[in-house]
This record gives structure tokens, C-alpha cells and sequence, in this order.
């Protein structure tokens, strides 16, 4: 089954976003204008959100604290959780926000620059929302791995030199 | 000590790439395009169907030919993939890789003085396995503007009364040649006309691009006739796992067997329940690394052209084939020259046989990042040269 051409050119993209549309165009068979029309409309249409680069801070040494915070909210009826989402993403300390199902309802990543910067923002800003109810904060202690990515060394080519 | 030791091991010649690997592997920062085998490690799942057989004591020996469970499971995927139908009891034999296949099947069948022919630049085992079984080798030399096909007309000129089995390896290694149906046919009335045999060496059928693999043992009246041998080397990712199999019709299977079980016993019993896991699952996993090798493909094809290497565009496999000869040098010169100046180790083409000095070969089986690292070394390298030579 051959996937679509915008399919393709997302795959490769969210690998390596660094691949020129002239590359692109050699790795899949296709002219660069082609490409170029279809990234351009990928964008336009945020399907394609941004080009962002995964960095472990850690290894900077850059004291970055990041909790994921659970939050209990009334229950909403209509577009309630929608109008919800959109004052709550409006934090830049929010650095990702998903509507759950289970046991509770918003699951807020959050980035600051200590615990108690977190800890503030949460019960100064998330906790006195009229609609939440409670308030969970994990904080997260070592990152293995985001988006697919191993935040290892990455694996060495364990592959002999030259093989037949 | 040698005086000790068998004349037909001491006549052998060690094979060219492992004498280039000594070299390479002893210089530090060298990015290779030479090896021979997937980047990709064994997909997940696969790996974790191995580790539950050895956390539930699978540590036994199997059948002969292999857990009847993997023979019934190969022999489904095959005729799913090229609609042949094998008895999983007497048609089939799992083997430690595809290279105990080609042992055995040639031990099989040949006769001291047998006529073995087999097509060139290929795999480096094929002529050591054919003298060790005490076969006469007749290489076919294949031409880069035939594509590295092998013609009706070529084969016929070779056969003669002693001739006995066909090697045919497609899609080839080192060439990324593949056989379409009408070369193949056109090979098969050849074939059955002076009653050979016929050793398939399929190993990378799942990686072709834009064009459906073709066995040669599917045509009317072949499939008697071929040995076809297959594995989860390359399709699957499974290297190191040393997992093949091999049909044939079951009269040459029950020989083949005999030399199977006393040589080998049985191929390893964690890799067979592992390899039940690709039979079953698999296919999304050879769908995304054949995508995956095709962009690479594209983009290896497109520089080298760039770089002004005449190649033929591959259809298979995970290799290039690029002509040489313009620089004036045999193709260990080249390889070992270009390791020494830029560091970039490639096979030279005469590891394959004769015909094939003055190609070198060029693994894709790289990230995209690796290959463009390589090929800035090899542009460097060949503007050197070329304005040396003026």
C-alpha cells in the first residue's frame, strides 16, 4: 500500500526536519516544486505545527524542573472543555496540555525554573481556576526518552566495518 | 604444519573483504559503506518472541528440519508472497542463514567434475562451496549495460555436457540487479531444455523497488527444478539471529537433510520461535524498511550520479555498483586509497569475482546523515583525483 505524498513527506520530516526540500524531493522520486507546494500547504493548514528541535537540557546542565499536573475539573457540558483548554493553554509555563478520559480530566505539562516556581504556578494559577477541583503534581525525576527519542548516548553501529 | 592440512582449503583464496576489513577496522574516525547487512536492528516484537522462548525454557533441540510450526508458518508467507505451495513435512529445511543452504545444496547434488555455474560479481561463499563440494565453478560474467542480467543467450553458451545447476542470486548482492519475469522465462526454457538444476538465492526478496520480486520457481515447470533458498537476514532484519531455509522438491530434500543433520543438527532453537513471530508479523516491518532503503536508494543513486560515477540503477537489495575504471586503478587501489585518503571504506568489486574489478560496492544500508557525510568525503576524494589526472 503506498501511502499519499503529504504522508510521506511527514514521515520523513518528523524524523529529520533538517532534510532540504531538495533532498526530500531525491528520497522520494518527486520534483522539488512538488515538495515545496506540499510543505507549503502542510504549513498553512498547521498540519505541520513547527520545526523544533528535541534537546536534552540535562546534559547542559540546565536546572529545568518539569512536572506533569493532574487536574480534576466540573464536569462540562457543550464546548465547555474547549473554553477550559484555551484559557489554561494561554500559560506559557504550559508547555503541553491533553484532554484525558479516566480518572481525571486535564493532564498539564508544565515547565518551570524549581520546584516552588511549579508549585506557585499550580496553586496560584491552575488550582484557583473556578471549574478545577484538585490538583495532582508529579515531578519528573530523569528523562529517558521523548517523542521516539532515546536520550542515551543513541545506540553505536555495532555492525562490523566491512561485511560480505 | 601445512603438509597436515587439506589441499583444497590451502588452494582457497581468503576472501578480499575480509583482508579489506583487517585494514579498516584498525583505522580510528573511518565511515563505512561496506557492510553487507540491515542497519536496522530486529524489530521489536520479533526480539521479544525470541526472549519469551528462552524465558520458557525453549532450550532444546528442534527437528531436523526445524519446528514444524515455522515450517507450516514459512511455507504460508510463501505462497502469500510469491504463490508457491510447499509441503511444510518434505519441502522445506530451516538452516543457520541462507550461506548452510548453499553448503548443503551444493553438496547435495554435485558430482566430482559437475559443471557448476553460477553468475558473477555475486556473493563471495558461491565458488569456495562449489570447490569445497568438489564441483568445477563456471562463472558467467554479467555485464553492467545488460543491467547485470543474465541473458538466455549467455547461459547457453556456457552449458555443456557435464553442466549441472544454475546459481542464480537476484536481487543481487553486490550489483542490486533484479530478474523480471521475462528474463526469467526466457532463462527457464533454457534451463529445462538441457535438464539443470536450478539454486535460487532469494535472500533479498523483500527488498525491491517498484517492481514485485518474481521467483524463478514459480514458472511453469521450475519449481521441480529449483532449490529455492530464503531467510531472515535481510528481510526481517535478523542477521545476527543466523536463520534461513531452503526448499526443494522432496526427493533432493531428503538427501539434503542427511547433510543438514550431520553437520549442523538443527539451526538454533530461540531463533526459530523468534522467526515464527516475523512469519506471522512481519510484513509491516519489511513494508516500512523497504520504504525506508528506497528513499535512501533514490538519494544515493542521485549523487553519485552528481559525482560523475557512471552505475546502473539498482532495482533491489541494498547496494550500488559504480564504475571505477576511469581512474585507472584496480578496485582494491581504489577502496584502499580512498580509506587511507578520506577515510571511507567501500568493497572492492573484485571481493565478488573477476568481472567484478573495476566497480566498487556502496552499501545504502546508512541513515541519510551517514551516507551525505560519506559522499562529501567521496567528493573531496574524487576532485583530487580527477585534478591529479589532468
Amino acid at each position: 500500500m503506498e501511502s499519499s505524498l503529504s504522508e510521506q513527506i511527514l514521515k520523513v520530516l518528523e524524523n529529520n526536519s533538517r532534510l532540504t526540500n531538495q533532498e526530500i524531493a531525491i528520497m522520494l522520486g518527486v520534483s522539488e516544486e512538488k515538495v515545496h507546494m506540499k510543505i507549503a500547504d502542510l504549513e498553512s493548514t498547521h498540519i505541520i505545527c513547527g520545526y523544533h528541535t528535541l534537546i536534552d537540557w540535562d546534559k547542559v546542565g540546565y536546572e529545568d524542573v518539569t512536572a506533569f499536573v493532574e487536574l480534576r475539573v466540573t464536569p462540562q457540558g457543550g464546548d465547555g472543555y474547549q473554553k477550559l483548554a484555551e484559557k489554561i493553554k494561554e500559560f506559557p509555563q504550559v508547555v503541553t496540555l491533553y484532554l484525558m478520559s479516566g480518572a481525571y480530566d486535564f493532564l498539564v505539562m508544565v515547565r518551570g525554573k524549581n520546584l516552588k516556581e511549579i508549585s506557585l504556578f499550580v496553586s496560584g494559577k491552575l488550582a484557583s481556576i473556578e471549574e478545577v477541583q484538585s490538583t495532582t503534581t508529579h515531578f519528573t525525576l530523569t528523562k529517558y526518552k521523548e517523542l521516539g527519542v532515546d536520550f542515551d548516548m543513541g545506540r553505536p553501529d555495532e555492525r562490523m566495518v566491512v561485511t560480505p | 604444519m601445512k603438509e597436515l592440512l587439506s589441499q583444497k582449503v590451502l588452494q582457497l583464496k581468503p576472501s578480499g573483504i575480509r583482508k579489506f576489513f583487517d585494514v579498516a577496522n584498525e583505522i580510528p574516525g573511518v565511515i563505512s559503506l561496506g557492510v553487507g547487512e540491515p542497519d536496522f536492528a530486529t524489530p521489536y516484537h520479533i526480539r521479544e518472541a525470541g526472549i519469551r522462548a528462552m524465558q520458557s525454557g525453549k532450550t532444546f533441540y528442534t527437528a531436523n528440519s526445524g519446528l514444524y510450526n515455522l515450517r507450516e508458518e514459512i511455507c504460508n508467507y510463501t505462497e502469500r508472497q510469491i504463490g508457491l505451495t510447499y509441503n511444510p513435512n518434505n519441502e522445506i529445511l530451516v538452516t543457520v542463514g541462507g550461506s548452510e543452504a548453499i553448503d548443503i545444496a551444493l553438496r547435495t547434488i554435485i558430482n566430482p567434475s559437475d559443471e557448476i555455474l553460477y553468475i558473477e560479481p555475486s556473493f563471495v561463499s558461491y565458488l569456495p562451496c562449489i570447490v569445497m563440494a568438489d564441483g568445477i565453478p563456471v562463472p558467467i560474467e554479467l555485464k553492467a549495460e545488460n543491467q547485470f542480467r543474465l541473458t538466455g543467450k549467455q547461459l547457453e553458451d556456457v552449458i555443456t555436457q557435464r553442466s549441472k545447476v544454475l546459481i542464480l542470486s537476484y536481487p543481487n548482492n553486490p550489483t542490486g540487479a533484479i530478474m523480471e519475469k521475462s528474463n526469467l522465462m526466457e532463462l527457464a526454457e533454457v534451463i529445462k531444455k538441457h535438464n539443470l538444476l536450478v539454486i535460487s538465492d532469494e535472500i533479498y526478496s523483500e527488498l525491491t523497488y517498484g517492481k514485485e520480486h518474481v521467483s524463478i520457481a514459480s514458472l511453469p515447470g521450475m519449481k521441480d527444478r529449483t532449490i529455492l533458498i530464503n531467510g531472515f537476514s535481510k528481510n526481517f532484519a535478523m542477521t545476527g539471529w543466523r536463520l534461513g531455509y531452503v526448499f526443494a522438491h522432496k526427493e533432493i530434500m531428503e538427501q539434503m537433510t542427511k547433510v543438514h543433520q550431520y553437520a549442523i543438527m538443527c539451526a538454533p532453537t530461540v531463533s526459530q520461535y523468534a522467526a515464527i513471530e516475523a512469519m506471522k508479523n512481519g510484513e509491516q516491518d519489511a513494508a516500512y524498511m523497504r520504504e525506508s532503503y528506497n528513499q535512501r536508494r533514490r538519494y544515493l543513486y542521485h549523487e553519485l550520479n552528481r559525482l560523475g560515477l557512471p552505475c546502473f540503477e539498482p532495482e533491489g537489495a541494498f547496494y550500488m555498483f559504480p564504475d571505477i575504471r576511469e581512474f585507472g586503478m584496480s578496485s582494491e587501489e581504489f577502496a584502499m586509497d580512498l580509506l587511507d585518503q578520506e577515510k571511507v571504506a567501500v568493497v572492492p568489486g573484485s571481493a565478488f569475482g573477476e568481472s567484478g574489478e573495476g566497480f566498487i560496492r556502496i552499501s545504502y544500508a546508512y541513515s541519510i546523515d551517514e551516507l551525505k557525510e560519506a559522499l562529501m568525503r567521496i567528493e573531496r576524494y574524487l576532485q583530487k583525483k580527477r585534478e591529479a589526472g589532468k
